[in-house]
Parts: C-alpha cells; sequence; structure tokens
C-alpha cells in the first residue's frame, strides 16, 4: 500500500480546475520530485493534498484512508507535514520556540524531537534562542522544515524549499531532504530546479497543464530524452 | 522641598496613575489587533463595563469585604474580571465572529466595534444612570498622607489606596502577561498566530481558542484598570471617551501589535499628560529672587490647563504618525 496515493485529483481555486486528473503515488521510503513548467498546477496539487483548496473529484488516500478536503489541523494529527514556499516561519520567535509550535498538537514529542531535529539541521542548535526572522533564507528553510518534522510526519510536502537559495544553500538542503527521508518519512516536493532534484528523486512527476506528462523514476526521466528536450532546457 | 513633594504628587503619582491605567487599556488593545487586525474601538467600553460590573455587584453585597477587611469593590474585582471576559468573548461571536467568516475589510470592523461602543454606552446608562457615581458603597476611600522626613518639609506625600492596588496589580499584570507570551504553550500560540495566521492554522493551533483566550485576557485587563480608575476618581457611563484617545496613542506609540511596547506607551502617555498641566510656576519659585527683574512669574505656567489634557495624547498620537509611524518598537502599522 503507497504511503501517498493521489487518483485523479480535479481541483483549484473557487470553481475552476487547474489540476486535471492527476495521479501521483509514492511510497514511506520514496523522495517524490514534482516538476514543470509555470502553471503547470505543481504548487496547487501540494496545496490540494494538505487540504488548502478543495479537491472537486477523484480521491486522495494517506495510508490508505481518504483524507482529501479535510482541514490542514487534521491532516498533521494524520501524520502529514508541509513546507509552505513563503512566509514558512514565525518571524518573531525564537528558533526553538518555532519548533515548540510545530509539535502544537504532540507536546509530548518536543523533548526527543528537538533533539533531532538539531541533528539533521545543526546550525540551528547554536541559533537556537534568535529570531527566525533573522536568519538567512537557507536557515529559516531549514527552521520550517524543522517545524513540520516535530510532530513526527509519515509524509512531508515541501514547496520549493531551494526557491531564492545560493546552489550551495539547494545543496545542503536537498541533502538534508535525503536524510530526512533516510530516517522514515516519505517525501514530495514541488521544485524549479528540476534537474539538481530529479537526481536524487526516486519518483519524478512531470506535469503540465494540470494533468500527468511523464512519471518514472528520476534517474529515467533524467535520462529520457522528450522530458529533457521538453521541460528541462535541453 | 515642599515644591519637589507637590511635584511628585502631582507628576510622579498622577502619571503612574494615568499610566497603569492606559498600559492595560492599551494592552488590550493591542493584543487584540495583532490577532483579528483591527482596532477595536468598543476597548474603552469595556473598561466601563468592567467597573459598572463592579457597581453592581457592589451594591448587591455592600458589607461582602468588611469580613476579610478590603474593600469590598477590590473583592469583588475578580467577578467582574471573569464577567467582563464573558461580554468580551460574547460581544465577539454575536458581533465581529459572523463578519470575520465573511473575511470583511478590517476597517468594517472598526464600524462595527463603534456600533458595539455606542450600544454598551446605552446599555449601562439604562442601568446605572448618566450622573456618576461611587463605586464605594459602605466603604470608605483611604487616603494615605504620608509625611516626609525632612524638617522643612510640611507638604505629604498623598496616595489613596486604590492608587497602591492599582500600581500592585499592574506590576501583577505585567509579569503575569510576560509568563503567559514567553512560557506557556497557549501564549506562545497567541504570538505565533500574531506573526503568521496561516502557518498557525497549518501547524495545528486552533485560532478560535485563541481568538476567546485573547478576548478573556483584553476583557480581563479592561476590567481591572476600568475598576481602580473608577475608584480614584468616580464611575461614568461615558468614562470611555475621555480613555479611548489616550489608549490608541499608547497602542501606536508602543509599536501596535507589540504588548510590552503597549505597555511602555502608556507610561509615556501618562507622563506627558500629567507633565503638561503641571505648574511649573511651583517648581520656579524657590528661584524667584535669582531670576532677572523683567521676568515675572506668572502663577500658573503649565502647557495646557487640566481640562484640555485630551490634546496631549491627541498632539502625541500625531507626533508619532508623522514621525515615527511604527511606534518605539517596531509595530505593525506599516510593515
Amino acid at each position: 500500500m503507497p504511503l501517498l496515493d493521489a487518483r485523479d485529483v480535479y481541483g483549484g481555486y473557487g470553481g475552476m480546475n487547474i489540476l486535471n486528473g492527476v495521479d501521483m503515488a509514492i511510497e514511506a521510503t520514496e523522495v517524490g520530485v514534482i516538476v514543470g513548467p509555470n502553471g503547470a498546477g505543481k504548487s496547487t496539487m501540494l496545496k490540494a493534498i494538505f487540504g488548502l483548496l478543495s479537491v472537486n473529484q477523484g480521491e486522495i488516500l494517506l495510508n490508505g484512508e481518504t483524507i482529501h478536503n479535510l482541514p490542514p489541523n487534521k491532516l498533521v494529527q494524520r501524520g502529514m507535514g508541509f513546507v509552505p514556499q513563503e512566509h514558512n516561519v514565525f518571524p518573531s520567535m525564537t528558533v526553538q520556540e518555532n519548533l515548540e509550535m510545530g509539535a502544537y498538537l504532540k507536546p509530548d514529542n518536543i523533548k526527543r524531537m528537538l533533539e533531532r531535529v538539531y541533528e539533521f539541521f545543526p546550525p540551528l542548535k547554536e541559533k537556537r534562542h534568535q529570531p527566525a526572522g533573522e536568519l538567512s533564507g537557507g536557515q529559516r528553510q531549514m527552521v520550517a522544515m524543522g517545524r513540520a518534522l516535530m510532530p513526527e510526519p509519515d509524509l512531508l510536502l515541501l514547496d520549493e524549499p531551494t526557491a531564492g537559495l545560493s546552489p550551495l544553500y539547494m545543496n545542503e538542503i536537498f541533502e538534508r531532504v535525503k536524510e530526512v527521508n533516510a530516517a522514515g518519512v516519505g517525501i514530495l516536493m514541488v521544485e524549479q530546479n528540476a534537474k539538481q532534484a530529479l537526481a536524487i528523486a526516486d519518483k519524478g512527476f512531470v506535469l503540465a497543464a494540470g494533468q500527468n506528462r511523464f512519471t518514472d523514476t528520476g534517474a529515467a526521466l533524467l535520462a529520457d530524452p522528450d522530458v529533457a528536450k521538453s521541460f528541462l532546457g535541453g | 522641598m515642599n515644591e519637589l513633594v507637590f511635584f511628585i504628587n502631582n507628576v510622579v503619582i498622577a502619571g503612574s496613575v494615568s499610566g497603569s491605567i492606559y498600559a492595560m487599556g492599551a494592552v488590550g488593545v493591542t493584543l487584540i489587533f495583532s490577532i483579528m487586525r483591527f482596532a477595536h474601538f468598543a476597548h474603552g467600553d469595556m473598561m466601563t463595563f468592567g467597573a459598572f460590573m463592579v457597581l453592581l455587584l457592589t451594591t448587591l453585597f455592600p458589607q461582602a469585604g468588611a469580613a476579610i477587611g478590603i474593600p469590598t469593590p477590590i473583592l469583588l474585582m475578580p467577578l467582574a474580571m471573569a464577567l467582563t471576559a464573558a461580554l468580551a468573548v460574547g460581544i465577539d461571536r454575536t458581533f465581529y465572529k459572523p463578519l470575520r467568516a465573511h473575511g470583511v475589510k478590517p476597517i468594517v470592523m472598526v464600524i462595527a466595534s463603534l456600533g458595539v461602543t455606542l450600544m454598551l454606552q446605552g446599555l449601562i446608562r439604562l442601568f446605572a444612570g448618566t450622573g456618576g457615581s461611587s463605586l464605594y458603597v459602605d466603604d470608605r476611600k483611604e487616603i494615605f498622607r504620608l509625611p516626609v522626613p525632612i524638617e522643612s518639609v510640611r507638604v505629604p506625600v498623598v496616595i489613596t489606596e486604590p492608587q497602591l492596588y492599582l500600581f500592585g496589580l499592574t506590576i501583577l499584570s505585567v509579569i503575569g502577561l510576560h509568563l503567559f507570551l514567553s512560557r506557556s504553550r497557549l501564549g506562545k500560540a497567541m504570538r505565533a498566530m500574531s506573526d503568521n495566521p496561516d502557518l498557525a492554522q497549518a501547524s495545528g493551533i486552533n485560532t478560535n481558542t485563541i481568538v476567546a483566550v485573547t478576548w478573556m485576557l483584553a476583557g480581563g485587563l479592561a476590567a481591572i484598570a476600568g475598576t481602580l480608575l473608577s475608584l480614584d476618581v468616580t464611575f461614568k457611563p461615558d468614562l470611555s471617551f475621555f480613555l479611548l484617545l489616550p489608549i490608541f496613542a499608547a497602542a501606536i506609540v508602543g509599536g501596535v501589535g507589540h504588548p510590552f511596547g503597549a505597555i511602555a506607551g502608556g507610561f509615556v502617555v501618562g507622563f506627558a499628560e500629567s507633565l503638561a498641566v503641571f505648574n511649573w510656576s511651583v517648581l520656579l519659585r524657590p528661584f524667584r529672587d535669582s531670576l532677572p527683574e523683567w521676568l515675572e512669574l506668572p502663577a500658573n505656567l503649565a502647557f495646557v490647563g487640566t481640562e484640555y489634557k485630551i490634546v496631549v495624547p491627541f498632539f502625541i498620537l500625531v507626533a508619532i504618525l508623522v514621525w515615527r509611524p511604527t511606534g518605539i518598537f517596531k509595530g505593525k502599522v506599516i510593515t
């Protein structure tokens, strides 16, 4: 049974559909990467999975249970974590307080998970008493991921985690993503840096106009000349 | 030295009294703004309502305090705080929540709160009448005259019992608020929601609970401030007209959305008021002989007359909006 199983999903804002029948499935051990041109519905798909917009048709299963159209806080309880692309930290609160807020529904986790998050992201431990708003973009992204990891999710959704970061930080974030996945968290992320992201992907989904165009392993998609020509800039 | 004691009585004590009251009102305004993003104009009337509840309860049980030896209004204040907190939550459920659910613009909420102002004032007038009344029903207001242990000083430092309670409760409230916001799970969740409401919701924070807690805190603090002000002066149904401008000025001076800024702002406005109405010729009088002859010391040398005290917060408000619109601490007015 896949960890996440989205079947024939139609959805969007209001009555308009941006997603026109998307299928997506990943296992708990996998890193899934969604790529595609602007306006393909990549972030929309992620938001539909996290209950931030309405799914008008189709179904989404997490661990075999239907979850579509549940509110985000219920999804957090069921083991899903979401890192938005922007505004993903509480800027006036310290790094540690940001992380504590992630475990708001599971206060028993705080002590144990703080240790683990600091293991994943050592720079955060040093800066734990500093307001998150004062950190650099890459460290802020770490805070955002750490916050989402605090309730020990089975599945972590990342919306363009490397947007606006220098190549150095981009590689660092991808490294962390792999480590988090190795620790048993399924990952589904949207990426603009398609080549680098597909390189670490167990499964890649190429979307265009709200539909699946190619679905394969990351390596196979990178090797596919059609994908390369149309979506990866040659 | 007599003049210095006069200064202490009229500026230091008077300024701290108004400062404490404005601070507690401004904290409520700032908390409501940071959670719900609108200026709550009915806040002054929430303060009046708290005092009105004390008046009602004291009239019902005038003897209650005598048994333990504290003034009845003070003894019954916690009950009035609870009732005011309940009223605040009730008003939110009935008037503001449906508007929020429709996603109206903040200005609509502000206008709604003006409506609540008129409604609350009408309601209080209906029961308490239009005139002033004393919150002391059976008790007497204790006034302490503390002689200064210096021989030449004949004027005592004057402080009243409600003022002492006010100072004590202000310090307690500030410490309590600090601990709540920095240590407790709910307090941190409140700051999180103020910082980033969407992310707070995505973290599983129940925003309805936070909204209710905000109203309870703001209502409770408003009740303390309103009661102690009415004890110190007198209870009037239109008290809020003299409170609204200073508490908004205080919240903006401190930087809207900054609870501790609001407290600082409250004291800034309170002291500015008492400094502005203070008769400075009193302090200059001892140096009368050394002043040049052509300079005659007027009998009254104050920046503004006591009756125009309200222009002081107005001036502060204009000045801060022109020169530093984000307030002392960087607030959320302009981001």
